[in-house]
């Protein structure tokens, strides 16, 4: 573990806590703008968790163990992912846990846990969402790891921090045809895992459209607030996984005050400008019929698929 | 997708500018939940007039939102209750078990004439009273239906922005 390893591992899990509803708070604006609205501004994000926080905590009648965990596990795996991913720094502070399998594997638990609460809730809505989350996930998951996957068969390691470091040293890789198609596929998949348009919808009111926001029905107060920044910090951590598989300049090398100062700069840019043109982008999609996800996913998984293919025969 | 942006240039913001903050004193309940406030609307048994009126409070002209408010799908999720509408035989216990749904502190919004008194419907055979008989309100906005300045200016009485 070195000194670059630990600044990250401390620096990470509070900057993206500390920034992901403001990163919510941005697209939201940026939505109602193009609307021709005004728009709450950025803090409203952090107001509504202010005032869940606050307010009085219900456990449903027939509700068990596994809705009242739920959001703990949410939070607990999201962090876990925001600590050792490498974000701000090239190093992590936990390195066998920066592994591409154990990442993808621990952003699934987070969803699984949602998902369980959601049956367990014995509600008709929630076991609606839990069944349709399940199905998304069912095909997000593969897409996923083959997409990374891709990344990392050049490197010889599926390792995130190396994946990172290797594209850093060449950078001629990032516009080479594995680096593209593995970055469409993974644009997909991070839009349909985060529940935003044209998946999922997460300003419905709606319950028969909903898929995220169905298993959640639920929860209230402070639970809801570990909910909400649970699904924020798993938006900010996804698009900072995009932003630095493919773009990681910008990101510490050095454990210097600069460059880690540069580092977290670096992140939060690429982060808000990713939500930015992600909620630019709902503006002009409306929202999929379910039955057809399941045929933009498995487009995707091709696009994964033929990223693996390129890195062998072309490499 | 260019005609919608070209669409979006030429509308550019349709939001009126925001108007005097209320005069009325924020309710105690209210001031603790520092400006966020949720709303679970509930039509206890309305014409929809209110319905119209309520859409376009938080359509892009009158934009609620900007003062912290927000429609929401769940009780549970809720701060305040609007609800619509005389109080019908059958919606007086749904309304009540919404009424407990709800986690404190918590409000109750009376939007329209209806709401209030019963209106029109007063004395009409299916209709079991004013929701003020049937759940505690905190606050009620007149007319039939309330303008979309008169639901915005009780929105910002609670969100206190």
């Amino acid at each position: 573990m070195s000194a670059l390893g630990v600044v990250g591992g401390v620096l990470q899990p509070l900057l993206v806590a500390a920034g992901a509803p403001l990163l919510v708070g941005v697209t939201r604006q940026v939505r109602a703008r193009l609307e021709g609205r005004a728009g709450p501004g950025v803090g409203q994000p952090w107001r509504d968790l202010r005032k869940l926080l606050r307010k009085e905590a219900i456990t449903p009648r027939g509700t068990s163990e596994v809705f009242r965990l739920a959001p703990l596990v949410l939070v607990a795996t999201t962090l876990v992912v925001a600590v050792v991913v490498p974000f701000v720094t090239t190093d992590s502070a936990l390195d066998p846990v920066a592994d591409l399998f154990a990442v993808v594997a621990l952003l699934a638990l987070g969803t699984v846990a949602v998902a369980l609460a959601g049956l367990d809730t014995g509600t008709a809505f929630g076991g609606m969402g839990a069944s349709r989350e399940m199905t998304i996930i069912a095909l997000v998951e593969p897409t996923l790891l083959v997409a990374i996957f891709a990344l990392s068969v050049r490197v010889g390691s599926t390792n995130l921090a190396s994946i990172v470091a290797s594209t850093l040293h060449d950078p001629a890789r990032v516009i080479s045809p594995v680096s593209l198609l593995a970055a469409v596929a993974l644009i997909v998949v991070i839009v349909a895992e985060t529940g935003r348009l044209p998946v999922d919808n997460p300003a419905t009111h709606l319950e028969l459209t909903m898929v995220h926001e169905a298993m959640v029905l639920e929860y209230a107060g402070p639970d809801l607030a570990l909910v909400e920044l649970a699904s924020a910090m798993r938006l900010t951590v996804f698009l900072g996984l995009l932003a630095n598989l493919f773009l990681p300049w910008g990101i510490a090398t050095t454990a210097t005050a600069l460059a880690v100062l540069g580092g977290v700069l670096a992140f939060a840019l690429k982060v808000t400008l990713l939500g930015a043109v992600l909620a630019v982008g709902e503006v002009f999609l409306a929202k999929l019929r379910l039955f057809r996800v399941p045929e933009l996913l498995a487009g995707s998984f091709l696009l994964a698929l033929l990223a693996v293919a390129a890195s062998f025969f072309l490499a | 997708m260019l005609r919608l942006w070209r669409k979006i240039r030429r509308a550019g913001r349709v939001a009126e500018p925001a108007p005097p903050p209320p005069a009325d004193e924020q309710p105690a309940v209210a001031a603790g939940l520092g400006g966020s406030v949720q709303f679970r609307h509930l039509d206890a048994g309305s014409c929809n007039g209110c319905e119209v009126e309520i859409a376009s409070a938080f359509g892009p002209v009158y934009d609620a939102e900007r003062y912290g408010a927000r429609l929401v799908a769940s009780p549970r999720h809720a701060d305040a209750l609007l609800v619509t509408g005389p109080v019908t035989r059958n919606m007086a216990e749904p309304l009540r078990r919404t009424y407990e749904a709800v986690p404190a502190p918590k409000l109750v919004v009376a939007v329209g004439d209806c709401a209030r008194d019963c209106g029109v419907f007063a004395g009409a055979y299916g209709v079991a009273g004013a929701v003020r008989d049937v759940v505690p309100v905190d606050l009620e906005i007149t007319g039939c239906p309330p303008r979309p300045e008169a639901i915005v200016e009780a929105v910002r009485v609670l969100t206190g922005r």
